[in-house]
Order: structure tokens, then C-alpha cells, then sequence
């Protein structure tokens, strides 16, 4: 059966994927709380997404998801202000540019802190009170890049991979009580993470990904690429044995 | 940043017809220090508080998304009898079937019960429910001599209607919105066995329903009709009536067994056959609407002929608590639930706003699966629902398809019981526009009731989605 959100939460809300999920939300009708550390960015997304509504649709929150103490009374109080909450998307995420040649414990720390520790840090309480509600539904942004070990991106590509193994557990665990665990897994999303990046193959709209990951959210899909074709290119990424993956530059 | 509540105690909570839920903190305290001590968690987070029973309101008139809940049905202990003059304590956990099973040994009856027997007494003074003897007896709250109110800066009061009558009539039927009822004394009714004499009648259309139940009032304790929502035309509000008296001393040659409280239990099965827990899943794929029509026809024509003007004796518990026949029977709305809408309308109007009603239901695409009609006069509560005239409540299933047309129906359902001087019935409501609940209060009840709440809750900590909706104090 189809889901329809009433209340959401989108972490990581001030660009990309997650603006764009909020202003398509929204304009469903649903109430979304945004969530993101640049708190001016925030508002002036929220008071966009509150003129075309004509009411109060968008409530902003600022927070870093590397405060993750914060998560679980921020989580509340963004319940509590909403009147509910059916859909919790967890969009934050970075990916830092490193050579060839580089190993910056720094930047794969960061990308581990902003990509599974902040995920972990706000999904637990969420799959927690889904649980016990026995209702909910829950949205991962991973990426085709974590179905892989890449030279280019070692912890990027570790860090989604463990995203996607973190959401596959919680769905087998909130998954008997009818919660809902998505992971979505996008190609090339024309945000500002892929911004400097030239002649990048299948690339899609954020408003295009948001359409479809919210598809596939209302239909409880347990894993979605996006677009759909993805899944095609990432069985055969996948299938190319490991001693010829390692000469190949993808 | 506050401390969060404890997730632990984060749980869904539904109304009886399960169409509207949220969730909620839920918290079961089973003293009146326990009570004091919820409050005071709720109050230091800034989170609101629901007072809750047993959550036998069918809407959301004992749910608050992300309130503190505070479920009262372990506070459930009878702390005083006195079998001589049928006067009760009781804790506001304790439900009418506990009371009556308590009592009716000795030979008393709660004056007022549910149609089930499973809502707890504290719900059922909150919201001032009614029965099938509204016209004889009044409400709940008419039968109550004192109550234990406690506020929420921890004070503890007992009000009687002598003492302290505007906060008494204000509480009474008062949505729990001016304090916590954690106790309360009540008057039973003597009764001389565990019986009722019950007479069967049909009526071919809505004003023989009115002109029957009407007639019947006076002479007959409990009045209640039944009607056929699908059934249109000149057939529109046909249905079957139900009156019921109480035996007279010396009626009964059988008394002490009839009033064992064994004596009353409900057959475990229907027919003989099927279990009672399992007639639920018996009845569900026929609650749709060929389903309902075909019921409801069936119904009427049985009634209407073999069981026109029988007279029967039936247990207490057998022609009072119906909907209990069925355990579960809530579950066969689901997955959308079901929602209930119950109008009250002066003797003169009743007709002619029922009949549009039923009209407006029927072009709709949504017939009512379920119509009572009852018989009712005024009482002396700040908000009450009742007035000289009938009720009737409407069942509606709801469906992903057709909740947003629902709702708006119940709109205009209610339309013409604001114009006819109506009113309506917040235990049974979901949908209601709170603009035609306060549009059906012209003498400042709603102006006194926010004075009082002011003085009782000034910081608004006892809240519910119904209160908000309705009253918005």
C-alpha cells in the first residue's frame, strides 16, 4: 500500500538532494522540519517554501551533524513541533576531493562523522520510536559509489558502503513492525558535490532524484537507485572481478 | 536544549475507532502521588498533558501528538461500597463492567451505562456520556456526588455540586481540560434482578422512528432505535426500536440468580457456533457497503416481521452493552478505521435535520454502516451535548479514498443541527469543525468555561487534539 507523509524531518536540507526533497515534500502538502548547519541558507529555503504554500510548511533547525549528542532531544522537539513525524530523511553528506596520491585522515575522519556516524547518531532514535510505533518510514541517501572499493574515493566509497550495510540492518530489525527502511542509492545528481566534475555520464536533476526517491519511499522499495538505470550499470561494476577492477579508472 | 523524554515511553495511541491516532509519552501511574509526579515530568519538559481512560472515545478526544499521556486505567480500585445505600468510590480507572460486576450482586445498577462496558468511569464523567436512559436519567455526571479533582500545580480538590457547583458542571463533561478526576463517588440505581423486560417494535420511516421512540419515552426506562442508512425514499429512517423497563420487586422468581454478575456474562458464542473472538473476522469482508446494505436490509425486514412487537425478557448486560457482543469489532474498519459522528436535535427539528442527514449520506456515496437514534433531554453541565430532542449517530468506515470527502461531509452534516439550535457529542467525534461545535453555545458557556480553565490550568498543561479542535482554550 501506498504511504502518505504527514509529518517529515530532512536532515541535510540546505542544498542538493535534500532541498530538493523538502521543497517537493512540502509541496505535497507535508509538513517538513529542514535540518542543516547553515542556519541563513535554511531560512531563506523555508520562507521560499512557505510563500508558494501560502502557510507555514517549513520550520528550520539548525544543527551539525557532527553534534550528535544533539540528535535525540532535537529529534523530539522537531516531533513535538511538527505534531508527528511519518518520514525521516537522513540526506547530509560530503565528499571530500583527495589525489591520487593523498591520504588525509582529516578528510575520510570528516566523511566517516558527516556520512555514518551522523546517520547513526540521528537514525537510531528514529528507528527506536519507529519501532515502538510500529510505523514509519525511514530514507538513507547512500550511492552507487559505495558498491565498490574505488581508488579515487577509498573512504567516500567506505563510508557509503557502510551506510548501505547500517540501513540494510535497521530494515531487517524495524522491519517486522511495518517500519520502513529505504536506501537510496543515486548516480550522478546535479548538486554542488559533483559541481566540479566534467562530462559526468546519466547525470539527473536533484528535483528529478527527489521525485523518485519520494516514489519510492511512498511504495516502502527497499533499495533504490536513481535512476533506476543505475542498478544496471552497478550489477555490472560489481561483477568485474577485483584483479581487473584495480586497473580500471572508475 | 531541554532533556528529551524518555524514548521508552513513546507509544501510538488511537482512538476507538482507530482512524485517528498519534503518538504520544504514555505514563500509567496507580496513585494520586504518581499522578502528581507526571505532571510535574510534563510541566519541567514543557510538554502538554492528555488525560486518558480506557481510549474508548472513538476520535481524538484522549490523544495529543507528542503529549505526556496520562493513562489512568491502572488507578482501577473501588475504595468504598456501601451496599445499603448504593453509594460507590471509586478510582477513575475503574470501568463500568468492574463497577457493575462489583454491585450488582447487592442488588444495584449504574443509573447510566455505555453501550460497552469497557470505558472507565473517569473517561466517562470527562466526557458526560449518555445511554439508552438519557431521557429518564440524564448523563454519567447527574450521578455524581463528588469528585476528586486534582489541578495541575498538585493541589487536590474535592468538588460537589453544592460546593463548588460551577466547577462541578464544568468539569463534569469537561474534556479533562480543568484537572485530573482521580476519584470519584457515585449513586447507583437499585435494581430487583438482573433482567429487563425489552419490547421489539419497527417503524417504516423516519417519523414513525421519532413518533415511536417519542411515545415510548414515558413509559419505558431505555429507548433506543436502530435505522437502515441505506434504505432511501419513502423507506428513508425505517428501522427497529428497542424499550426496555427494569423488573419491579417480586417480578422475578429467579432474582438471586439473575443478579449473580455470572448470571450476565455475554454468550461465548454467537449462535452456539462461533467463538466471540472470532466473529470480528466473520464479519469483515462484509463491512463494505454492498455488504452493510445487505445487512441492514436483512435486519430490518427480520425485524419488522418475525421480531414486530415481541416482548422478551433479556439479561442487563445483554440489552445494554451491544457493542460488546462483538469483542474486537473495531478491527473490522480497519486498515482506515471508522469515525463516528452523533447529532443532537430539538424535538421539532429532529425530522426534518435527520432526513437531510441521511440524504446528504446517502448522495454522497456514504452511507452510514451503523445509525441509532436516542431519546434525550437537557442537563445542568457547562458543555453539554444534550438536548430535548433525539440524537443520532452515524457510523463511517474510512478508507485512504474517501477520509478527506468524509470529513468534509461531517461538515455538512452538522450544518443544520448549528441552524436547528443542536448540538453535538465530543466522545464520539473526530472530524467536527471546532467553528459549528462553538457556533451551537450562544449564552457565553464557552467564555465561562475559558474563565474557569484559567483559573484551574493557567499555564495549559492539560490539553487533547479534541480540545484544541473545539474549544481552543
Amino acid at each position: 500500500m501506498t504511504r502518505r507523509f504527514t509529518h517529515a524531518l530532512v536532515v541535510g536540507a540546505s542544498s542538493g538532494i535534500g532541498e530538493a526533497l523538502a521543497r517537493r515534500l512540502a509541496a505535497d502538502g507535508t509538513k517538513v522540519a529542514l535540518v542543516a548547519r547553515r542556519g541563513e541558507r535554511l531560512a531563506e529555503i523555508a520562507s521560499d517554501i512557505n510563500r508558494v504554500a501560502g502557510e507555514e510548511r517549513a520550520l528550520t533547525f539548525v544543527h551539525d551533524v557532527h553534534n550528535r549528542d544533539e540528535a535525540p532531544a532535537l529529534l523530539q522537539e522537531i516531533a513535538r513541533t511538527l505534531g508527528g513525524l511519518d518520514l525521516v530523511i537522513y540526506s547530509t553528506g560530503i565528499g571530500h576531493r583527495v589525489s591520487f596520491t593523498e591520504y588525509s585522515t582529516a578528510k575520510d575522519v570528516d566523511m566517516i562523522e558527516v556520512n555514518v556516524l551522523g546517520a547513526m547518531a540521528w537514525l537510531n532514535p528514529v528507528a527506536e520510536r519507529f519501532w515502538r510505533l510500529r510505523r514509519g518510514t525511514i530514507v538513507g541517501i547512500g550511492s552507487v559509489a559505495g558498491d565498490r572499493g574505488r581508488s579515487g574515493a577509498p573512504v567516500y566509497n567506505t563510508s557509503k558502503a557502510a551506510l548501505h550495510a547500517y540501513l540494510e540492518a535497521l530494515r531487517n530489525r524495524v522491519g517486522r513492525r511495518d517500519v520502513k527502511v529505504v536506501t537510496i542509492k543515486p548516480g550522478f545528481v546535479d548538486t554542488p558535490m559533483v559541481a566540479d566534475f566534467k562530462n559526468l555520464p546519466m547525470v539527473v536533476s536533484a528535483e528529478r532524484a527527489a521525485s523518485i526517491i519520494l516514489r519510492k519511499a511512498k511504495r516502502g522499495a527497499s533499495t533504490a537507485y536513481v535512476p533506476a538505470r543505475w542498478r544496471l550499470v552497478s550489477l555490472v561494476v560489481r561483477a568485474i572481478p577485483s584483479f581487473l577492477f584495480k586497473y580500471l579508472q572508475v | 536544549m531541554r532533556e528529551p523524554l524518555p524514548s521508552r515511553q513513546v507509544e501510538w495511541v488511537e482512538g476507538w475507532g482507530r482512524a485517528v491516532g498519534a503518538a504520544g509519552y504514555v505514563y500509567r501511574p496507580t496513585t494520586v502521588d504518581e499522578v502528581r509526579e507526571v505532571l510535574a515530568l510534563a510541566r519541567a519538559h514543557g510538554v502538554p498533558v492528555v488525560p486518558r481512560g480506557a481510549g474508548r472515545s472513538y476520535g481524538d478526544a484522549a490523544l495529543l501528538a507528542e503529549a505526556v499521556v496520562l493513562d489512568l486505567s491502572g488507578m482501577d480500585r473501588i475504595v468504598g461500597w456501601d451496599a445499603s445505600t448504593g453509594i460507590v468510590d471509586v478510582e477513575p480507572g475503574v470501568t463500568f463492567r468492574e463497577l457493575w460486576r462489583s454491585t450488582l450482586g447487592d442488588g444495584w445498577w449504574p443509573a447510566v451505562v455505555t453501550g460497552t462496558m469497557t470505558p472507565t468511569l473517569g473517561g466517562g464523567l470527562a466526557m458526560n456520556v449518555h445511554g439508552k436512559n438519557n431521557w429518564v436519567r440524564g448523563t454519567l455526571g447527574e450521578h455524581c456526588l463528588e469528585l476528586k479533582l486534582l489541578l495541575p500545580s498538585g493541589e487536590l480538590r474535592m468538588v460537589t455540586p453544592d460546593d463548588d457547583g460551577d466547577l462541578f458542571h464544568a468539569v463534569i463533561g469537561g474534556f479533562g481540560q480543568l484537572g485530573v478526576i482521580v476519584g470519584a463517588r457515585l449513586r447507583l440505581k437499585r435494581v430487583y434482578s438482573g433482567r429487563l423486560e425489552v419490547r421489539a417494535m419497527s417503524a417504516p420511516d423516519l417519523a414513525g422512528m421519532l413518533r415511536q421512540a417519542d411515545d415510548a419515552k414515558d413509559r419505558w426506562e431505555y429507548v433506543v432505535g436502530w435505522i437502515d442508512a441505506f434504505a432511501g425514499g419513502r423507506h428513508s429512517g425505517r428501522g427497529l426500536l428497542h424499550f426496555a423497563n427494569h423488573l419491579e420487586a417480586g417480578e422475578d422468581a429467579a432474582v438471586e440468580d439473575s443478579l449473580r454478575a455470572e448470571a450476565q456474562d455475554l454468550p461465548a458464542r454467537l449462535f452456539g457456533v462461533v467463538p466471540k473472538s472470532a466473529l470480528w473476522r466473520v464479519l469483515k469482508p462484509l463491512t463494505n457497503r454492498p455488504g452493510m446494505r445487505l445487512i441492514n436490509a436483512a435486519k430490518y425486514r427480520l425485524g419488522s416481521t418475525v421480531g414486530d412487537t415481541k416482548q422478551y425478557r433479556q439479561t442487563l448486560a445483554e440489552f445494554s452493552f451491544l457493542l460488546d457482543y462483538v469483542p474486537g469489532w473495531e478491527r473490522v474498519y480497519l486498515p482506515g478505521g471508522l469515525i463516528q459522528h452523533q447529532s443532537f436535535v430539538p424535538v421539532g427539528e429532529a425530522e426534518r435535520v435527520f432526513a437531510r442527514q441521511l440524504e446528504l449520506c446517502r448522495r454522497a456515496g456514504l452511507p452510514s454502516f451503523l445509525a441509532v437514534l436516542k431519546r434525550h433531554r437537557s442537563d445542568p453541565f457547562l458543555l453539554t451535548h444534550a438536548v430535548d430532542g433525539f440524537s443520532l449517530a452515524l457510523d463511517f468506515p474510512v478508507t485512504a479514498s474517501n477520509r478527506a470527502r468524509l470529513w468534509r461531509l461531517v461538515a455538512r452534516l452538522a450544518e443544520p443541527v448549528v441552524e436547528a439550535g443542536g448540538r453535538f457529542y465530543p466522545a464520539k467525534d473526530a472530524a467536527l469543525p471546532g467553528e459549528l461545535y462553538r457556533a451551537t453555545f450562544h449564552d457565553g458557556q464557552l467564555e465561562r468555561f475559558a474563565d474557569v480553565k484559567a483559573r484551574t490550568d493557567p499555564e495549559r498543561l492539560l490539553r487533547s487534539a479534541l480540545a484544541d479542535r473545539l474549544l481552543r482554550t
